[in-house]
């Protein structure tokens, strides 16, 4: 067989096997890729009854998916923020003995407005609002 | 017509089939070199016979285990409280994953600093790291199957590593995942990762490594082959087959013997349920091979310069690995001169590193 007609089977048959590779590899690809659930979007929470929080104690709140940790700093003071640490993704407490908030996993350490005081993690907490509607206590996204 | 030619009839009727001289010849010319420092050899195999029992102790557990987030817990809690004998081969899972990540380290840094990686060995080497790298997502899968508090968040900070890689991160954490957030998805993943995808990988990359192992045979360190050289003798050599063998086996009941005494005296421990609205708990660490860099990660800051501590980390590790693999062609300069000093220093360096770091996360 002369050399033109011999690159053309080769090109033929290399072509055809690239395609079908490409073709069984694309719905695998795409299998593999986790489709969206969407959640039904929470803008409000309640958090429970007043006097279930002792002062200068938290506790954590479910928010849809997420974790908020919800903090009773006094009497009469409350304040949320996503528990979820900003470094890698563990769930913070409260820790009564300092009044800050404490993540385990790497010591990453936040104050009661949300803001990183020591540790690796490299932003604040994002803050949530607390309303108290007669004895129950609510948490709602801030606008 | 020329008649079929019947084989001869004093062969046996397996030898007919299966032509198990060719096998039994080559078993006796394979021979080890017998030295100072043939000890070593042995941790190759003890580590590939503590494979052989994660799959065979796996394949047990696969007959109860439920992998979904309602009913992983408690199908472990079963396993180990009403199965008969559970309790002891779900230990022997544990510790024998242990076990072997050990033997493979130690593995390791013997072909290392006995220089047994040199040409033509590289892609020995290559198999090896990239093998004791599976190993390692043996280890990290496999902790997340029972669903237990520590394990959940292991998974979440392990995962969200993955998210600070630039461009790809946020896809490769999901991919892991299966979704936003370690989950129930997650749980399904990893198992099939655990079960399926790293155990064919694995073997593939086995029989490579041993069949590299086989054409190129025992390397001796260069110090023994001098001394020879200087002497005129050759490296005294012992037979594989019954000699290595044997002892070889004896250093696998030796193995099975620490095996079996840690899984009995120390039996595994299941911890708490996972709960995702819980706070990470005091005290919280990953398995001892993974102390090294989550302590690293503690000691960095929030930010380096313009960057999130996390990439540096992540960066770092990533060129401390590359940097390992390649360990056989920097090993050598242009002119084909061994860097003798450099490999025992590197290797020095990081068997320092990993151990003080995982003695620092485990007491700090
Ligand atoms: S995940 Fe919170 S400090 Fe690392």
């Amino acid at each position: 067989m002369d050399e033109p007609r011999r690159n053309l089977v080769r090109w033929l048959l290399g072509g055809g096997l690239s395609a079908s590779l490409i073709s069984f590899l694309y719905p695998a690809f795409k299998f593999m890729n986790p489709p969206d659930v969407p959640e039904a979007s929470v803008n409000e929470v309640s958090a429970g009854k007043v006097q279930d929080l002792k002062p200068n104690t938290g506790k954590i709140v479910k928010f849809g998916s997420l974790p908020v940790l919800l903090v009773r700093t006094t009497e009469t003071e409350w304040r949320a923020f996503s528990a979820v640490c900003t470094h890698l993704n563990c769930t913070v407490q409260y820790k009564e003995s300092s009044h800050q908030m404490w993540c385990a996993c790497h010591n990453g350490l936040y104050n009661l407005n949300g803001q990183v005081v020591s540790g690796p993690p490299p932003h604040p907490l994002e803050a949530y609002s607390v309303h108290i509607r007669g004895d129950e206590v609510v948490i709602s996204r801030r606008a | 017509m020329a008649a079929v030619t019947e084989p001869p009839q004093q062969a046996g009727w397996f030898e007919e089939r299966l032509g198990l001289a060719s096998l039994r010849a080559f078993l006796a010319h394979k021979t080890v070199p017998v030295h100072a420092q043939t000890l070593w050899y042995y941790f190759g195999g003890i580590t590939l016979f503590l494979f052989v029992i994660q799959v065979l102790t796996g394949t047990l557990l696969l007959l109860y285990y439920r992998p979904s987030p309602a009913e992983a817990y408690e199908s472990v809690q079963f396993i180990m409280t009403r199965v008969q004998f559970g309790w002891l081969i779900r230990s022997i899972h544990s510790w024998s994953a242990n076990l072997m990540i050990l033997t493979a380290f130690v593995h390791m840094f013997s072909v290392v600093f006995l220089r047994a990686f040199r040409r033509p060995r590289e892609l020995t080497w290559l198999s090896g790291v990239v093998l004791l790298g599976l190993a390692l997502a043996f280890g990290f899968s496999g902790y997340l199957l029972p669903w237990n508090t520590i394990s959940y968040f292991a998974t979440k900070v392990g995962t969200d590593m993955a998210a600070a890689v630039p461009l790809v991160g946020r896809n490769l954490a999901r991919f892991l995942r299966g979704g936003s957030d370690v989950g129930g998805a997650t749980l399904t993943r990893f198992f099939g990762f655990h079960v399926a995808v790293l155990p064919g990988i694995t073997t593939i990359l086995l029989l490579t490594h041993l069949a590299l192992v086989q054409k190129h045979g025992m390397s001796s360190p260069p110090r023994v082959l001098e001394e020879h050289r200087r002497t005129g003798g050759a490296i005294p050599q012992m037979p594989f087959f019954p000699n290595f063998f044997l002892r070889e086996l004896m250093a696998w009941y030796g193995a099975l013997g620490v095996l079996g005494a840690m899984a009995a005296i120390f039996p595994w421990e299941l911890g708490v349920k996972a709960d995702p609205f819980a706070p990470a708990p005091a005290g919280i660490r990953p398995e001892w091979y993974f102390l090294a860099p989550f302590y690293t990660l503690k000691l960095i800051p929030s930010h380096v310069w313009i960057f999130e501590g996390e990439l540096i980390g992540l960066l770092g590790f990533a060129l401390l690995a590359l940097w390992w693999v390649a360990l056989p062609f920097w090993a050598v300069n242009s002119q084909g001169v061994e860097r003798t000093r450099w490999v025992t220093g590197a290797g020095v360096a990081l068997v320092g590193y990993l151990a003080t770091f995982s003695a620092l996360g485990y007491w700090r």
